[in-house]
């Protein structure tokens, strides 16, 4: 039997990417370019006995993912830039409390209202230093409806795997353009279940670190009876100011992602194998790049693309060996140069780093990346 | 024989953190006889809470606890009970948590008229940031931060509930404490979206700055002041200067927010 065929917007590809890994909850609130999620998840979710719920503001639609994931759901909110820098406040809260959950952001101009249809690539830094204290961060950049759909699939098991909020964020142009798209059939792609308790209730802690790094993660509501609080907690989440308590669990939060770097980031490596410029290329951007690499491959010069697929945490140790033998990095994305400053962290002046930023409101194209290309001696 | 209130209290998270003469204990007992008396399953009711001095009792409760953030609970409380309808959701926290920062998911609740009830321990004041003034100060009382006297006019939260469509709304006092488990029962009983708003004393932070000389004097206050709706009836506007209605100010039936989502379930999966 053929697989199912679709052609499909970035946004309903995540949809229906969240109801493939078993999201069964979603609260959101309208905004611009990302609305569209809420209105296929209100359409999909009863069907399949799931709830749905717009809420009064884009903080309450945070909240209430957080509470339905701590009653055993899993869960998914939508939301762009504002939207975003609303929701900080409890995605630090989903951080310290360590709850599973799905945010899907849809990346248009900012800052503030900025440009609400046109198309960016400005909020990658405020995934990870977007709310305030030191936490773990993991977030998604796919670059197209495919993918979109994937990768929305494994922030979800992400979310499961490390008890923690995981954040998907294409650009607009991904969430906006149609693409065909194959459907892969139930079970194909494997979805992580939570870790639930072997113990009984009364010897349940739900910060148990005999358990290792991430603790099983019972459900309000299955005889479970345990307390879950912001503040900085015991293993048995109870508040404490204890020095020792509060910076071991402060550790093992950011441990949990940073010691698992290998499972978490990935990428794609194209034509680097002798390649002498190397793009470093992101969401809708990276296809102008792969358009640029084949251009310059003819043209004769050794162009190569490394794709960032998981922005966060940041593959560190591929650009570092790139930096070893590359002639020069060019980074075109639609912001003043975020991808850049860890590019150039990275590259710790062995190669220069060239950008090419844009940030208005229009995409950048194959001919531009391929004339900075030239600059690379 | 005496009350078993240990029953319902987490081993070793006593004492509390609440000030000698602040009114939160009175609460949490009345919420615990509340709970009793309805005989809730603990184990299948979540008590959720924002951020203040009030918001710490659900941790004190063992029961499902969820200390949120700031404003946040009635969000939380939302998700909680939209995915496990069948639980009891329970609301605790202060005036300023509840109606200042958290006014907007506070008014939306009621709006939604979800089956969750929501105590609200108003002692007038943000105690545990040291006594500045909330949407629930008096005109003219003196916080940490009004120190010429209060210019804002303050919120009747009972009636805010009732505006924004919560469909049972009572009032209490700490002073009345035999009567706060009924007020409380009766709201959880209820299905829709209750409020019980309990007048409460904060002695450290409001007491000393408004000219109340010790504990006794607020509670005597909160005595004086209370009327209960019954005797209102019979009382003149000139008689009721000053006073403030306690009992149930408000009940009507009205459509319950996961019972209305149970039907829109039920027509999605019949293509309607």
């Amino acid at each position: 039997m053929s697989k199912k065929v679709a052609f499909l917007q970035g946004n309903e590809a995540a949809s229906h990417g969240a109801l493939y890994a078993g999201c069964n909850f979603f609260a959101g609130y309208p905004i611009t370019p990302s609305t569209e999620v809420a209105e296929v998840m209100s359409a999909e979710l009863p069907k399949i006995g799931g709830k749905f719920i717009q809420m009064e503001d884009e903080i309450g639609a945070m909240a209430a993912i957080l509470g339905a994931s701590l009653a055993g759901a899993k869960v998914l909110t939508s939301t762009s830039g504002p939207g975003l820098s609303l929701k900080q406040e409890l995605i630090g809260y989903g951080c310290i409390a360590e709850i599973p959950c799905v945010i899907y952001n849809v990346m248009r101009g900012g800052p503030s209202t900025g440009m609400p249809t046109g198309p960016s690539q400005s909020d990658v830094m405020a995934a990870k230093w977007g709310t305030h204290g030191d936490h773990p961060a993991i977030c998604l950049v796919p670059a197209s409806v495919q993918e979109t759909y994937e990768e929305v699939i494994r922030a979800f098991n992400l979310a499961e795997k490390y008890r923690t909020p995981v954040m998907v964020m294409p650009d607009e142009i991904v969430a906006h353009m149609r693409e065909r798209i194959v459907f892969p059939e139930p079970g194909e792609i494997a979805v992580e279940p939570r870790k639930t308790p072997t113990v009984p209730p009364e010897q349940y802690k739900p910060y148990d670190t005999s358990f290792g790094d991430v603790p099983p993660l019972a459900a309000y509501g299955t005889g479970y009876k345990f307390h879950v609080t912001g503040l900085n907690k015991m293993q048995d989440g109870f508040p404490t100011t204890k020095a020792e308590v509060v910076q071991a669990e402060e550790e093992r939060q950011v441990r949990k992602v940073e010691a698992n770097v290998d499972d978490i980031v990935t990428f794609e490596e194209y034509m680097l194998d002798d390649a002498e410029v190397v793009v470093i290329a992101y969401g809708s951007t990276s296809r102008s790049a792969r358009y640029a690499v084949n251009a310059a491959r003819e043209q004769g010069i050794k162009a190569g693309m490394f794709r960032i697929k998981t922005f966060w945490p940041f593959p560190d140790k591929q650009i570092k060996a790139l930096a070893q033998k590359a002639k020069g990095f060019i980074v075109p994305e639609m912001n003043l140069g975020m991808c850049a400053i860890e590019v150039e962290r990275n590259a710790q002046g062995k190669a220069p780093v060239l950008g090419i930023f844009r940030v208005d409101g229009e995409p950048i194209n194959p001919d531009q990346i391929l004339e900075k290309m030239k600059e690379v001696k | 024989m005496a009350f078993d209130y240990d029953k319902y209290i987490r081993p070793g998270k006593l004492p509390h953190i609440w000030c000698p003469g602040c009114g939160h204990g009175i609460v949490m007992k009345g919420l615990i006889r509340a709970i009793d008396s309805l005989k809730l399953d603990t184990k299948n009711t979540a008590i959720v809470s924002g951020i203040g001095c009030a918001s710490r009792l659900p941790g004190y409760m063992d029961c499902c606890t969820l200390h949120t953030a700031h404003g946040r609970a009635a969000a939380f409380a939302t998700g909680v009970k939209m995915a496990k309808p069948g639980m009891n959701v329970i609301l605790v926290g202060g005036d300023g948590d509840g109606t200042a920062i958290g006014g907007n998911h506070f008014i939306h609740a009621c709006r939604r008229n979800i089956d969750m009830t929501y105590i609200i321990l108003n002692n007038k004041i943000y105690g545990m940031t040291g006594g500045q003034f909330s949407p629930a100060t008096p005109t003219g009382a003196k916080a940490s931060t009004t120190p010429y006297g209060n210019p804002d006019p303050a919120f009747d939260i009972a009636k805010l509930a009732i505006g924004a469509g919560a469909t049972f709304v009572a009032r209490g006092t700490a002073y009345h404490a035999a009567q706060i488990d009924k007020l409380i029962a009766e709201a959880i009983q209820h299905k829709g979206f209750s409020v019980v708003e309990i007048l409460d004393d904060c002695p450290t932070t409001f007491g000393r700055r408004n000219k109340f000389k010790s504990v006794i004097e607020m509670m005597n206050h909160l005595k004086e002041i209370a009327v209960p709706v019954k005797a209102a009836e019979k009382m003149s506007a000139e008689q009721l200067q000053g006073k403030v209605l306690t009992g149930v100010l408000y009940k009507e039936d009205r459509p319950e927010y996961t019972s209305e989502y149970a039907k829109v379930i039920e027509r999605a999966q019949a293509g309607k």
